[in-house]
């Protein structure tokens, strides 16, 4: 195919082309606005029909999790979509896969909060994805799309390193992203794989049927002996730092020589990408670090510009100050790190964040 | 080449379709493009609203706090979207329940009475790209022919017997559109 295939689409459509394209198995949802048009374009799109792949809307969010983890738990390449309230209502789940060490794709497109909250966009789940959201010490593995392609590029990325981790990995969108119409290069499409390819590749974990030549697999997050469970949460721990060693990925945009750096990621990393122009344009040196995962956190590369000497960073969330908090542990006292955000389903201009990085920073 | 527009009004209007066309026939000419709505209860008979952004060069964000163009179809986004017109930018409106006229002077007003000329043709529907015909006359950003290809990517199949209709509204707003200042 020479042709490159290029579409306009909404984010949130982009999920669904993206996921029959990498050879998803299945996908379990259940619908909530901002995020609906994922399940309407797979059920528009009927791939049971074509590579075979399993839609199913479910009777709840708890059950579309439950469900993951069931697919999951045999090997296969198995996701779900939701916004914030539906989310929660997966915290349960969510915990249960990491615990069990279960890969698949959970999508958020978040909208404001708390509690039902708005439909509008807002980025208020910052911590339930990257902190937990679910009991016990475990990590998602959290990238922030900033555009429709990468919406796109992010299903791929989020199977496979859900694959390579065994452990859930989720897109933290929102609203603005879900929404958004952009360009988009569509990947080819790849086969789903097969059942000997499964039994290749998960052997010594996964549920496809016990063959004489192994012991039995046991998908669980149960072991009552306290021995054993901190044996199981070292293993856990050790595969963390090993994501934070080896799968940090971030943008970094005129920061070389920048004195101020706004941290922000997804929506509000486009829009801060335009207060960088006018800054420069203003000839203020002031760059932008968007963290493309938010776990594992770009820590290393935010204490190396601090060491460098940059006089101030700003966290621009669509929230109270969340990822403030990461940014600050990061830059641990050599700089000031100050937040600004809207809440609620509101969103910032460029020139605002600008206004407001000269407020609390430049001007002191 | 960069144009950053706004298309504001009541939902029904075909606000947000209309900016798709737009964002459709900018793809047929390689630009980049964004469009971002505003979306849920507005849509139910409220404001409705839709930035679309054209551009020669990757777009930063697709959030603006002041446009090149608006293009105005009721008077609550009259309130809100005449202050944000950048000076020597373009203000579009459907005179049709506007009460308040606009009172700038540093941008170019035009007004297009689609809403009346489509109940004279009993055709409310070519409303929307009547509108969008009109805004094209004043800001050529993309070819008419690239137009015609997004037009039709933007309706689903079973509309496509409207193509020729909506086709002809396009040039009809060209003509109909009138300078105010």
């Amino acid at each position: 195919m020479a042709e490159k295939e290029v579409k306009l689409m909404k984010g949130n459509e982009v999920i669904a082309h993206a996921a029959i394209r990498y050879g998803c198995d299945g996908y379990f949802g259940y619908p909530i606005t901002p995020q609906s048009e994922v399940m309407e374009t797979l059920m528009e799109l009927k791939p049971w029909e074509t590579t075979g792949m399993v839609v199913l809307q479910a009777e709840s969010e708890v059950s579309s999790i439950n469900m993951v983890y069931g697919g999951a738990a045999t090997g296969k390449r198995v996701m779900t979509s939701s916004s914030s309230p539906g989310i929660s209502l997966m915290a349960e789940g969510l915990s249960y896969l990491a615990g069990a060490e279960l890969p698949c794709l959970v999508v958020n497109c978040q909208r404001g909060g708390p509690g039902l909250g708005t439909i509008q966009p807002s980025q208020g789940d910052y911590f339930q994805a990257v902190k937990g959201g679910g009991h016990g010490d475990y990590h998602l593995i959290v990238l922030a799309p900033n555009s429709v392609q990468e919406m796109h590029d992010h299903v791929a990325l989020g199977f496979d390193l859900a694959f390579k981790y065994r452990n859930p990995a989720m897109i933290l969108a929102d609203g603005a992203i879900g929404q958004m119409m952009e360009k988009v290069v569509l990947a080819p499409q790849r086969p789903r794989r097969t059942d000997e390819q499964i039994k290749a590749e998960c052997r010594t974990w996964a549920t496809y049927g016990k063959p004489a030549d192994r012991e039995r697999n046991i998908v669980t997050s149960l072991e009552l002996q306290s021995e054993k469970m901190e044996v199981i949460n070292l293993r856990l721990q050790a595969k963390y730092k090993a994501l934070e060693e080896n799968e940090v990925r971030y943008e970094a945009l005129e920061c070389d020589d920048a004195e101020y750096v706004i941290v922000a990621f997804g929506s509000s990393a486009r829009i801060c990408s335009a207060t960088v122009e006018m800054a420069r344009a203003e000839g203020l040196k002031v760059g932008l670090l968007r963290p493309i995962t938010l776990y594992p956190f770009p820590t290393k590369q935010l204490a190396e510009l601090a060491a460098r000497g940059v006089k101030g960073f700003l966290s621009a969330e669509l929230n109270a100050g969340q990822m403030v908090e990461d940014v600050r542990l990061a830059v641990n006292g050599k700089a000031p790190v100050e937040h600004y955000g809207r809440q609620g389903g509101m969103l910032f201009t460029p020139d605002e964040v600008l206004a407001a990085l000269k407020d609390k920073l430049i001007k002191k | 080449m960069k144009e950053t527009l706004i298309i504001a009004g009541f939902g029904g209007q075909g606000v947000l379709s209309m900016g798709k066309i737009l964002a459709y026939s900018g793809v047929m000419q390689d630009y980049e493009v964004t469009w971002m709505p505003s979306y849920g209860p507005e849509m139910r008979g409220g404001t409705a609203n839709v930035t679309v952004i054209l551009s020669d060069r990757k777009i930063s964000s697709p959030i603006a706090h002041e446009y090149d163009t608006a293009i105005i179809l009721n008077q609550q986004s009259m309130e809100k979207f005449e202050p944000l017109v950048k000076p020597g930018g373009v203000l579009i409106y459907d005179t049709n329940g506007i009460s308040r006229h606009p009172v700038r002077t540093d941008i170019s007003v035009y007004a297009i009475d689609a809403t009346a000329e489509c109940a004279k043709m009993g055709q409310a529907r070519l409303f929307n790209t009547m509108i969008l015909g009109g805004y094209l006359k004043v800001r050529p950003v993309v070819e008419m022919e690239n137009v015609m290809v997004g037009l039709k990517k933007s309706l689903p199949e079973r509309a496509w017997k409207m193509l020729p209709q909506n086709e002809e509204a396009i040039r009809h707003g060209g003509e109909i559109i009138r300078k105010i200042r």
